[in-house]
C-alpha cells in the first residue's frame, strides 16, 4: 500500500481527469471527529493532482482559530497541520466573512491566512464545484 | 450514471447507512452503477460482521453485503478510521474491503456523481 | 445543484444555511430528520414558502410517512421516493449535503 496515495494506484483513466473537488467544513473541532478527519481527507486528496478548495463555514471557523491547547483533553492538536497544507499545494482556503463575524471573529485570529468570501460568493464557488465533500 | 457513495455514520444510530442503501438500492434499480460505496468516520462501523440485530429489524451490515454480491458493489472501508474504531480484516463482512482514502478521491474522479450520507 | 438537507430546522441551522445558499433554478431534498422542515404551521413554514418562488423543494416522502407528518406538508412541495432521490442527484451536477 502507498502510504502518499492512501493505497491506490493511480491508474491510466484517472490520471489526467481533474476535477473541482470542495471541501466543506461546518464542524467545531473536538467536540467531534469530522474535522480531524476530514483534515485527512485533504491530506491524501492532495495526492491526486486535483483542484482542491477548502471552505470553513459555521463552526468550522473554529477549527482555524490559533492558540489551540489540547494537553489537557488528551486529544491531538491539529490545527498545525493548516499551516502545512500550503507544502501540499493547497493553497485555495475559504472562510465565509458572516460566520467569522457571528463567532467575534477575525482574521487577525486565524492560524493560516485565507480568503474571505461573503455567503453569497462562497455560494457562486460550491456551485461552481463537479464534487461537494461536506464534513 | 455511475453514482459514487459516502457513508460518514455507524448503522442504527444514525439514519444515514439506511439512506444511502436505500439510494443505491434505487439506483440499482434505474440501471444506474454504483461505482463504490465509501465508509468513513463511524461509518466503518457498517462492515463489521459481528453485529447481530433483532429477528424483527433490518440486518443493515448483511443488507450491504447483499447488495454488493448482488451487484459488483465496491463497498470500501477507510483503514484509518476502521483501525480506530476496532475493524479489521478479521471481523470485516462479507463483500466489504478495507483500504486507503484514496479509494474515495479516485471514486470523486470516477464517478459521475458523488453524494454524502452523514450526521 | 441539489442540496439535500436531514436536520429539523428547529434543532440545526442547516435548512436555513441552506437556503441562503440555494440559487435561483437550484433544488432542496429535505430527508430524514430534514422533512420537518417541508411542514405546515410550524415556526419555518413562512421562509420555507417564500424560497419556493425561486428553487424548487423536495421532501422525500418515506421520511414523511414515517414520522406521521404525511397530511402537513406545504402545497407545492413535491413529494419523492428513493427513485426520485436518484433522479434528482442525476439532473444536477453536483450536490451538497448539509450535514
Amino acid at each position: 500500500m502507498s502510504e502518499t496515495t492512501g493505497g491506490v494506484e493511480m491508474q491510466e483513466d484517472v490520471s489526467g481527469v481533474v476535477k473541482k473537488f470542495l471541501y466543506v467544513n461546518r464542524k467545531a473541532p473536538y467536540g467531534t471527529i469530522y474535522a480531524l478527519e476530514s483534515l485527512e481527507v485533504v491530506l491524501i486528496a492532495a495526492a491526486f493532482d486535483q483542484d482542491v478548495s477548502l471552505v470553513f463555514l459555521d463552526d468550522g471557523v473554529y477549527q482555524l482559530v490559533k492558540g489551540q491547547h489540547t494537553k489537557t483533553i488528551d486529544v491531538k492538536n491539529f490545527s498545525p497541520t493548516y499551516r502545512a497544507l500550503e507544502g501540499y499545494d493547497i493553497e485555495k482556503l475559504y472562510v465565509e466573512k458572516e460566520s467569522l463575524a457571528a463567532r467575534g471573529l477575525t482574521p487577525e485570529d486565524l492560524i493560516v491566512p485565507v480568503t474571505l468570501l461573503s455567503a453569497a460568493e462562497m455560494s457562486d464557488l460550491m456551485d461552481g464545484q463537479d464534487i461537494v465533500l461536506s464534513f | 450514471m455511475k453514482f459514487g457513495i459516502m457513508v460518514n455514520e455507524g448503522p442504527y444510530t444514525h439514519e444515514a447507512s439506511d439512506t444511502a442503501y436505500l439510494f443505491a438500492k434505487a439506483a440499482l434499480e434505474k440501471g444506474h452503477q454504483i461505482h463504490r460505496v465509501f465508509f468513513y468516520h463511524d461509518g466503518v462501523n457498517n462492515a463489521t460482521r459481528l453485529t447481530e440485530p433483532p429477528q424483527d429489524d433490518r440486518n443493515i451490515v448483511a443488507r450491504w453485503s447483499k447488495l454488493a454480491a448482488e451487484n459488483q458493489v465496491d463497498l470500501v472501508v477507510c483503514v484509518a478510521a476502521a483501525l480506530r474504531r476496532g475493524i479489521r480484516d478479521e471481523n470485516l463482512a462479507e463483500g466489504f474491503r478495507i483500504s486507503g482514502l484514496g479509494q474515495l478521491i479516485e471514486s470523486g474522479i470516477q464517478a459521475d456523481r458523488l453524494v454524502v450520507f452523514g450526521d | 445543484m441539489l442540496h439535500t438537507v436531514n436536520k429539523s430546522p428547529m434543532e440545526r441551522n442547516t435548512l436555513e444555511r441552506c437556503l441562503q445558499y440555494a440559487k435561483k433554478g437550484s433544488a432542496i431534498l429535505l430527508i430524514e430528520d430534514g422533512v420537518y422542515g417541508a411542514l405546515k404551521g410550524t415556526t419555518v413554514t413562512d421562509k420555507v414558502r417564500k424560497a419556493m418562488k425561486d428553487v424548487t423543494i423536495y421532501a422525500l416522502y418515506p421520511d414523511i410517512e414515517a414520522r406521521g407528518m404525511q397530511d402537513r406538508a406545504i402545497d407545492g412541495i413535491k413529494l419523492v421516493d428513493y427513485g426520485g432521490f436518484v433522479d434528482l442527484v442525476a439532473e444536477h451536477r453536483n450536490v451538497q449535503s448539509w450535514l
